[in-house]
């Protein structure tokens, strides 16, 4: 009983003897941190990707504290957790937010295997960054989309994904964040970061080629030239001609889509405009219905 | 050879050498019908051109000039017209600018010296060093090796350097490649005049030429030379390993000094390498007034039918000189511009034979194509054959996380892209490819936290 | 005619002859001059042992790969898998029943391999840690000892005491004259068939072992650094604790007697659980002979080196990170 007794009082003993220590080290050892940034740090999504260009969400929550002392966290913007998250933060901070609008990745490139025909094999290493060392790659095209998928092993959204018949990644609409990290990923700077659009519709030029017209023509089907016809016929002077390629700045264009019907390869798209419906067609099929009833 | 061959200490390997043309006598290549001239051959900034479409040149021209401090001319190889000044892909893969010729007739400059009388620097004692660095430089000759830096460059050592030896690089430590080696048989006499112009232009003392035991003929015939009339130029026999003709290592095989770790470069351990042609392209440009305008190259393959060396125009398409030795193999091809270690793969045969194109090499079926890698099995064998100190399997994987930093730390930016721990590994890992993409994304880094620091301290001043 | 469309790839655009497989296969022939022996001296047991060794290491990876990891490429032609089951029955006595043989391989390939992912993610040696499990889980089987000399009997040969155990003896009485029992250096070296002559499959002819290290040298396998150093660490050491006090064996008995040899040639050497630099893999060595003596010497068993290079293996990673191979142009400090 004796030993027991002894034990169970020894072992007390050492473990109020370690809380002690432990307490004043805390104390004594203490990092003070802004309160507030715990605070914030816990509103935001916790993903750590990077999109809002600080290194990880507590990174953020750092960087809106001192922005917040300044009076303004107008800039910093959390695209993961968006309008929701940056309002409670920011009513966490006695500030107001303005929204932003919101963006997506846009790969800038149409060179399907069916326009941009093959002339070489590559033999090697199956990532983007090492074929654009080896040369323009499996095509002429020295701009143009290498297929292997360096922007899809980058994203951590599962949002963009090779097309299998086209072999040309994909941006899943619902799922991209705009983080950019494909964008960095992509070793020709093919995929841009792009206004969603009044009901995601947007338009685009989808070719960054910069060669002389016939050079891009040879290589791509579907390449810009550089003629300038979109340049001429935009009412809104939302595009510019620079080294022979062709650029629509999203913060002008009012998606009108002349430049579209002007195209002559066909390298500016539009996405997610209803399907033009044919005026003529539907007046005949109008005047037989009438005749009928 | 009773002595010990000296050789570089760390690493190395040793490919197989298949120098199919080691004995075949270099003939001299046609002109051809349109010569193309690339305005970047070199390290630095392009050339840019001087003419204009429809212009008529003569050989020896000037077509384009130096474009900024690292740069070299572009002098033009034929006579004919300006066709005009386009893209067009050359070994980088890519289109780049160059001016193409439509060659006529083959008319040269009045003032280069077409006679094969040897001339020797004693009987020119007008040239001071620099006039002849002057000549070098306005010839356009930049590194024969493969590299291409501005020759003229090299010879004027950054201030606070003083060179102590030149080293002639004679190695030719690559597979199938054999021009440097058919030059030096070829043209012993010219090659020693011009080693000794480069002495006169560096104002050094002793010479050393380094070529490996696997050509003991070009050893024979050169030492003979020295000791007859050269004193100060001696013939340093090396054991064969690749490697050995890269410029640290072959500074450390000859003078048992090391280079440090990047930006240092051989100078400031006193030494000064050039490769055997730019040698004897140093010969003809100051002696004979004769701008760079040919080279020998050695187009070769196991399946070509007539492989053989080349004096070649710069500018002639890769595919004129294919066609003289047989025309492309049935099959698969890949065509590289340089040997099968450092070599470039050609996307087509329209590439032209630019300053530093010192081979053509063809690979076939299944040597054209690589194998399927597979998981590390982490034998060391890449620690063993890199002859720099590296451990590749590690930079490799590090570039491949994206981890630049710790790849900064294991000394990535050491890496002279030699491919002998590709060439080792037995699982087939693409190690050197990783390795590259981290070495540049690296000083990238390098270089912009450089002149952030350089802004703080100008702003500080 | 169309011509082929020109291939294009990065630098370096030939390779080597080397190649896993021939990696692999070179050691599995380095490794036939002790199999043969042992079927000298073990006769059928040991050729049951082994065959149903790998036979199992095979079906075990195939298995594993093919319908847990579901990989598309089967690894069971690099070889590896038979190298672990040679090596795992080399270390077992050839009368060790089937069924525990076929725990071994279950536990070397499926957890000490495949769990990590296979070849080249291992953190210890595979056939060690197969055996060292058998040895705690088995005790009694894994230590009879067949003598030599039993060409036909498997089950029901009869044991003997093994050199070390003989060692061990003369350590725990104090008694040095009982090191007299042992077989003098020329039969450890050439192996044996009188009293004191049973060991592991595997470990009773150093020659033959021997043979195995000259032809892996040779082919440039394995390097010199790793089997060197623990034999010159385990001859040094063991021969100052014999001059100290001769109750211990001395040093060339200690360096041809028990798995020694076998696991510094073939064992230690493995590439994965090695460090990846000369100066590491020297240090490497020099712990394993050291830790093996002391083991020998003072711990509870009396085979050291499967224990001593389990330990070992554990610091790899951190020879890795703190032994570099020197760089060129390094200034020496």
């Amino acid at each position: 009983m004796n030993f027991i007794l002894i034990a169970v009082i020894v072992l007390c003993l050492i473990a109020l003897v370690s809380a002690l220590i432990l307490y004043l080290c805390s104390k004594k050892f203490a990092v003070h941190e802004d309160p507030r940034i715990s605070e914030v740090a816990a509103l935001l999504p916790q993903a750590n990707c990077g999109g809002c260009g600080f290194p990880g969400c507590s990174g953020m929550a750092d960087a809106l504290v001192k922005a917040a002392d300044k009076g303004s966290i107008k800039g910093l913007t959390c695209p993961v957790g968006g309008l929701e998250v940056m309002t409670h933060v920011a009513n966490t901070l006695n500030l107001s937010y303005a929204q932003t609008e919101p963006k997506i990745a846009v790969v800038r490139c149409n060179g399907a295997c069916s326009y941009r025909p093959k002339t070489n094999e590559y033999s090697g290493m199956l990532t983007c960054s090492a074929i654009n060392i080896c040369g323009t790659g499996e095509t002429n095209c020295g701009y143009g989309c290498l297929g292997c998928g360096d922007c899809v092993s980058a994203c951590q959204f599962n949002a963009i994904h090779i097309n299998e018949k086209t072999k040309l990644p994909q941006v899943d609409e619902n799922k991209c964040t705009s983080c950019g990290a494909c964008v960095t990923a992509c070793p020709r700077d093919i995929i841009e970061l792009r206004k969603k659009g009044p009901k995601g519709r947007r338009v685009f030029v989808s070719c960054v080629n910069s060669e002389k017209g016939p050079h891009a023509l040879k290589s791509c089907k579907v390449a810009c030239i550089g003629c300038g016809k979109c340049e001429e016929v935009c009412p809104f002077g939302a595009i510019s001609i620079k080294e022979n390629l062709s650029y629509i700045d999203y913060e002008i264009c009012r998606s009108c889509r002349k430049c579209e019907r002007v195209c002559p390869t066909n390298a500016i798209l539009t996405v997610n405009f209803p399907v033009a419906k044919d005026k003529k067609m539907e007046s005949q099929v109008k005047q037989i219905v009438a005749q009928k009833l | 050879m009773n002595m010990k061959l000296k050789s570089f200490r760390i690493g190395g390997i040793h490919p197989v050498e298949n120098k199919l043309t080691s004995d075949v006598q270099t003939k001299v290549a046609e002109l051809p019908k349109k010569a193309i001239f690339p305005l970047s051959q070199h390290i630095g900034t392009p050339a840019k051109p001087v003419v204009n479409k429809g212009d008529h040149v003569k050989v020896g021209q000037m077509i384009a000039a130096s474009g900024g401090f690292v740069s070299a001319p572009i002098l033009s190889s034929v006579s004919g017209t300006i066709l005009k000044i386009d893209s067009v892909f050359d070994a980088t893969g890519y289109r780049k600018p160059a001016i193409i010729i439509k060659v006529d007739g083959d008319e040269w400059i009045d003032s280069i010296d077409r006679s094969d009388k040897l001339e020797k620097l004693s009987e020119h004692s007008e040239f001071t060093s620099e006039e002849i660095i002057k000549r070098i430089k306005d010839a356009g000759i930049t590194g024969m090796g493969g590299a291409g830096f501005p020759t003229y460059i090299k010879l004027t050592p950054p201030s606070g350097n003083t060179a102590e030896y030149v080293i002639i690089n004679g190695v030719e430590c690559e597979p199938y490649i054999t021009s440097d080696y058919r030059l030096m048989m070829e043209h012993p006499d010219e090659i020693l005049v011009g080693i000794e112009l480069l002495m006169k232009a560096t104002n050094v003392k002793l010479v050393f030429i380094g070529i490996e035991d696997n050509k003991p003929e070009a050893i024979k015939l050169l030492s003979d030379k020295c000791h007859l009339d050269y004193p100060s130029i001696s013939v340093v026999a090396l054991k064969q390993k690749y490697p050995q003709g890269g410029e640290k290592q072959l500074v450390d095989a000859i003078l048992g000094r090391r280079v440090p770790a990047p930006p240092a470069i051989p100078v400031n351990v006193g030494a000064i390498v050039q490769n055997v042609g730019t040698a004897f392209a140093v010969y003809e440009a100051v002696m004979k007034h004769k701008p760079l305008i040919e080279r020998y190259t050695t187009v070769t393959g196991k399946k070509l039918s007539g492989p053989c060396n080349f004096k070649v125009r710069i500018g002639t398409p890769v595919s004129d000189l294919i066609e003289a030795c047989g025309g492309l193999p049935d099959g698969s091809n890949k065509i590289l511009a340089g040997g099968p270690m450092m070599g470039k793969s050609l996307t087509t045969t329209e590439v032209p034979i630019c300053k530093g194109t010192n081979a053509v090499t063809i690979l076939s079926d299944a040597e054209a194509r690589r194998k399927d890698p597979q998981p590390c099995i982490r034998c060391a064998k890449c620690v063993s054959a890199c002859p720099m100190g590296l451990e590749p399997f590690l930079i490799a994987t590090l570039s491949a996380m994206r981890n630049w930093d710790k790849s900064e730390k294991e000394d990535i930016i050491s890496c002279i892209e030699c491919g002998s721990c590709q060439y080792t590994c037995p699982a087939h890992r693409p190690l050197l490819d990783n390795i590259r993409l981290g070495k540049s994304t690296v000083m990238g880094i390098i270089k912009a936290r450089n002149a952030v620091n350089k802004k703080e301290t100008n702003d500080g001043k | 005619m169309m011509a082929n469309k020109l291939i294009i790839s990065l630098s370096p655009h030939v390779h080597g002859n080397d190649s896993v497989e021939r990696n692999m296969y070179s050691v599995i022939i380095a490794l036939l001059p002790a199999m043969l022996v042992s079927f000298f001296y073990f006769g059928i047991g040991s050729v049951i042992v082994l065959s149903v060794s790998v036979l199992s290491c095979i079906f075990f990876e195939w298995s594993i790969t093919k319908y847990i990891l579901r990989r598309e490429r089967n690894t069971i032609h690099d070889g590896s898998a038979i190298v672990t089951g040679l090596l795992l029955g080399m270390n077992l006595p050839s009368n060790l029943p089937i069924w525990i043989i076929i725990i071994g391989a279950l536990v070397s390939i499926g957890i000490a391999k495949m769990t990590f992912g296979g070849l080249g993610n291992n953190p210890f040696n595979p056939a060690l840690v197969g055996r060292c499990f058998l040895l705690i889980s088995f005790p009694a089987q894994m230590t009879s000892w067949p003598v030599s000399g039993q060409l036909l009997k498997y089950a029901d040969a009869i044991t003997g005491a093994t050199p070390l155990s003989i060692m061990k003896h003369a350590i725990k009485s104090g008694d040095s004259s009982v090191l007299g029992q042992l077989p003098d250096s020329l039969h450890l070296l050439l192996g044996n068939n009188i009293n004191g002559g049973a060991g592991t499959i595997g470990e009773v002819c150093a020659l033959a072992l021997i043979a195995g290290l000259v032809y892996m040298l040779f082919r440039k396998v394995i390097t010199w650094h790793i089997p060197i150093s623990i034999i010159a660490t385990v001859f040094i050491f063991s021969g100052l604790m014999h001059m100290a006090n001769p109750i211990y064996a001395n040093p060339l008995s200690e360096v041809l007697s028990g798995g020694l040899m076998l696991g510094a040639i073939f064992m230690a050497t493995d590439y994965v659980t090695s460090p990846m630099s000369h100066n590491g893999q020297l240090v490497y060595g020099v712990f394993i002979g050291l830790l093996t003596i002391i083991i020998r010497n003072w711990g509870a068993y009396p085979e050291g080196m499967s224990f001593a290079i389990l330990i070992m293996n554990a610091f790899t990673p951190l020879i890795n990170t703190y032994i570099k191979p020197k760089r060129f142009g390094e200034i020496s400090k």
